[in-house]
């Protein structure tokens, strides 16, 4: 295995370990409105994740500088090509995080109101649009013999990676739904179970035909067995959260967003973007990788940084284990 | 193509905005991190309210400013792939590695302690509860430091070589880029500079309140606290700057010539105080000049010649082929002066306020003043400043609190736009470096986007800083005071609500 295979790898695990930690994050935004009734259930939801969304999309950040540092020719391919909706991504994540900020410093009615509707859209657009962009990734795009893409915004809204952004839109809003449920307490508690189950459903059948066909399309034995797991980890979690055993479910959704991941980074080795328009001018893990001095220096740092990182990561989901209900919302802003 | 149009224009445009923007937000940032952690420490250490209370204050200004701050740096990150793509090919393999770590290494460092200290009032035990501040301290330098290092490689790129196979730059040496003399004296320079931002920050909003003679102990603390900071950083960015300079003179000849509208080798060379030149022609029609100040200040004594514009320019010709080498002389004269005349007004402010609220010495004991009241502004020992000078100097510390975000930007102006036009001195031009497949017409949208939410941003943040500075510091309740003794907090009832919550 090479060092340019051990980044890829490494590059999956840093998308895996944002689209599971940012993936609840957008569900919560996303039921603020689908499940909760009121602003202080708002508040409940919005405060499961208020000490830990900063930190938990610092993982896309680390994504996108390893890509560049490590597959220079990706990072620059994949942003200058996905431009416009790279840019309503970015527009969401600045308009979100100054929301969750923003939204309690003020009383005024509209103030708070405009914040939550920030926070609704601006979790909803990107968990679909990721889901958009990987699915375009995955199924290739016109890519011409220099590496550019030299398609236009509409090659990208085609009904396979459109499928892809409603798996991870319905996936994340379902991995959000049973967080909500293991980080509440009272009615919202009780809801969010109900809510996690038609999520879950749904979740299923879209995630079921989007990987079906990504596997009659491209894949192998390998990427089958990711797509298994995905999808008997996604009914676990349907039947844990009916038992209301929340820990398990949240463990079981987790699951299976890290094997939906990995099937999509499987079928994708040893392309990183493949082009639709003749397969010798793909992206490879070889052909866009830096060199092997600065793959080496990277290997290190993030081979040290990573587990420290996780770690003090971890001990902040457990400072702030508690569940809280509305009773624990202060009037006072 | 229309020239105001083309994609390299537009695209140095959506930088020089989307940067110039985040790093309103940056320096602050960066001081008042360390600032707040400083201020809490003074409490756990001395239980002293007035320290909590500015914690509080001055937390909640610097969480207004760094939410701004985070979320302007996303677009930081993206943006070299999507306008510059031909710049990332180009260098990834280089600048790449100091973006990666500053994320791995920085920024989950400052996002994650972040959200213990806005949430763990409750929740962690006092000393851990600040720890968590200087955690996110050390965050907002380290990635300070990560970025600068990359920055210096544009500047002065060391440390790589250029694989012809490739057609790109290749890192050879990662502690040459870490450790370089450019690095080292711009991170010097940016963090000086950054902490002069803070102390400016601190030392206007206290003086707007003492001069109201409102929340006094508080705002005393505070005016003290960032009068200091502010002559220490100031002073200190002199000096880092001048160090930069010479630096920049044996690096980047042009960007120092054209700072001076020095368009010919001369010995000794004067500096310029004000000039109005003619670009085309290539002198200065008007021109007020110090003899001598200029050599001193390239080369630390006052006759060595130092080569003008045009010498450069020929120079840079024949190293690198036919070509027009000179950035914008205008932008770089005058955001060079601006840059040290904002800077510097701050410094002096803070050195005249600092004497002027002495506490003792050569102070008659009359004029000492308790906690309680505001400072008396005095001029010698028994000389107290007239009502209107004193409601002057009170305004102009007041404003300065502006000055060091001027500085800032047009340092960075200066900095940027005197390299053109290169993107990386001397091996890559901006004209290479943009992204060929990316349309005008969508360079222009997201311009567009970004200005527009930037701008109506900067006025939702504004107005949310206005109130919170007017409010003043918060009244503290028994739970502030009595923080909890272990993690997850000490109070048996299950139901009390969250000391801060969204």
């Amino acid at each position: 295995m090479e060092l340019h295979d051990v980044w890829f790898v490494l590059i999956a695990v840093l998308w895996t370990g944002y689209f599971f930690l940012e993936g609840f994050d957008f569900g919560i935004g996303v039921l603020t409105k689908l499940l909760a009734r009121d602003r202080s259930e708002r508040r409940v939801l919005i405060n499961t994740i208020g000490p830990v969304w900063d930190g938990n999309e610092v993982w896309l950040l680390s994504a996108g500088g390893a890509t560049f540092a490590a597959f220079p020719e990706w990072y620059a391919t994949l942003f200058s090509g996905f431009y416009l909706p790279l840019l309503l991504i970015l527009v969401c994540l600045i308009v979100r995080g100054v929301a969750f900020e923003y939204r309690v410093k003020r009383p005024e009615e509209r103030w708070q109101r405009n914040w939550e509707h920030a926070i609704f859209w601006c979790s909803l657009l990107p968990a679909f649009l990721w889901g958009v962009a990987f699915g375009n990734i995955v199924r290739g795009v016109p890519i011409d013999a220099h590496k550019e893409y030299v398609g236009g915004v509409l090659d990208l809204l085609n009904p396979y990676a459109l499928l892809g952004g409603l798996v991870t839109l319905t996936l994340f809003t379902f991995h959000g739904a049973v967080f909500a449920s293991l980080k509440t307490l009272g009615d919202i508690r009780a809801r969010a179970r109900r809510t996690a189950t038609v999520l879950g459903l749904a979740a299923a059948v879209l995630a079921i035909v989007f990987l079906g066909w990504t596997q009659l399309d491209k894949g192998d034995t390998s990427s089958l067995v990711a797509m298994a797991v995905a999808v008997v980890a996604l009914v676990a979690g349907l039947v844990m959260n009916h038992l209301g055993r929340e820990g398990w479910s949240f463990a079981f959704s987790g699951v299976t967003i890290v094997a939906a991941v990995a099937m999509l980074f499987l079928t994708l080795f040893p392309n990183v973007m493949p082009s639709s328009l003749n397969e010798s001018w793909s992206l490879t893990v070889s052909n866009a990788s830096s060199s092997a001095y600065t793959l080496k220096i990277m290997t290190w740092c993030a081979g040290i940084a990573t587990p420290i990182v996780m770690l003090y990561q971890g001990w902040t989901y457990w400072v702030f284990r508690k569940r809280i209900g509305t009773q624990h919302i202060a009037d006072a802003h | 193509m229309d020239l105001a149009l083309a994609p390299e224009t537009l695209a140095r445009w959506q930088f020089g905005i989307t940067t110039v923007y985040h790093f309103l937000f940056v320096p602050l940032t960066i001081s008042l991190a360390a600032l707040v952690a400083g201020l809490e420490t003074a409490w756990v250490r001395t239980g002293k309210q007035q320290y909590l209370k500015a914690t509080k204050f001055w937390g909640k200004l610097f969480l207004i400013n760094i939410a701004m701050g985070v979320v302007t740096g996303i677009v930081q990150e993206f943006q070299f792939g999507m306008n510059w793509s031909d710049y990332s090919r180009f260098v990834g393999d280089v600048f790449g590695a100091p973006l990666a770590f500053e994320a791995l290494i920085a920024f989950f460092f400052e996002s994650t302690f972040i959200g213990l200290w806005i949430f763990g009032w409750d929740k962690l035990p006092k000393k851990l509860h600040c720890f968590c501040m200087w955690m996110v301290s050390i965050g907002t330098i380290l990635s300070s430091y990560f970025i600068l290092a990359a920055n210096s490689w544009m500047q002065h790129p060391v440390g790589y070589k250029y694989n012809a196979a490739n057609g790109r730059a290749e890192l050879s040496d990662f502690w040459k880029v870490l450790t370089q003399d450019t690095t080292l004296v711009v991170v010097f320079h940016t963090l000086t500079a950054a902490f002069l931002t803070g102390a400016a920050f601190m030392v206007g909003i206290a003086a707007y309140h003492l001069m109201r003679k409102k929340h006094v102990k508080v705002m005393r603390t505070s005016l003290r606290l960032g009068l200091v900071t502010l002559v220490i950083a100031g002073a200190l960015t002199a000096i880092s700057g001048d160090q930069l300079g010479k630096v920049m003179f044996r690096q980047q000849p042009m960007k120092m010539a054209a700072a001076e509208a020095l368009w010919d080798k001369e010995g000794p060379a004067p500096f310029s105080v004000f000039a109005y030149g003619d670009v085309d022609k290539g002198h200065n029609k008007v021109a007020i000049e110090i003899p001598g100040l200029l050599s001193f200040l390239a080369h630390n004594d006052f006759s060595t010649p130092v080569p003008g514009i045009n010498d450069v320019n020929k120079a840079e010709q024949q190293k690198y082929g036919p070509g027009d080498y000179r950035p914008n002389i205008p932008v770089a004269y005058w955001g060079f002066r601006w840059m040290i005349g904002f800077g510097m007004a701050s410094f002096a402010i803070g050195l005249a306020g600092l004497w002027l609220t002495r506490k003792k010495f050569w102070l008659s004991p009359g004029l000492r003043t308790g906690d309680e009241e505001p400072p008396h502004l005095v001029l010698t020992k028994n000389k107290v400043l007239g009502v209107r000078l004193s409601k002057l100097y009170w305004s102009l510390a007041f404003v300065t609190l502006g000055f060091p975000l001027i500085a800032n930007s047009w340092g960075w102006i200066f900095t940027e736009m005197g390299r053109q036009p290169w993107a990386v001195y001397g091996v890559l031009k901006t004209s290479s470096a943009v992204s060929p497949g990316v349309s005008q017409g969508e360079v222009i949208t997201s311009m567009t986007v970004f200005t527009l939410l930037y701008a109506i941003l900067a006025v939702i943040e504004v107005r949310l800083l206005v109130k919170y500075v007017k409010a003043g510091p918060p009244e503290l309740t028994d739970d502030d005071l009595n923080p909890p003794t272990k993690i997850g907090g000490d109070h048996a009832d299950a139901d009390r609500p969250m000391a801060f919550s969204y």
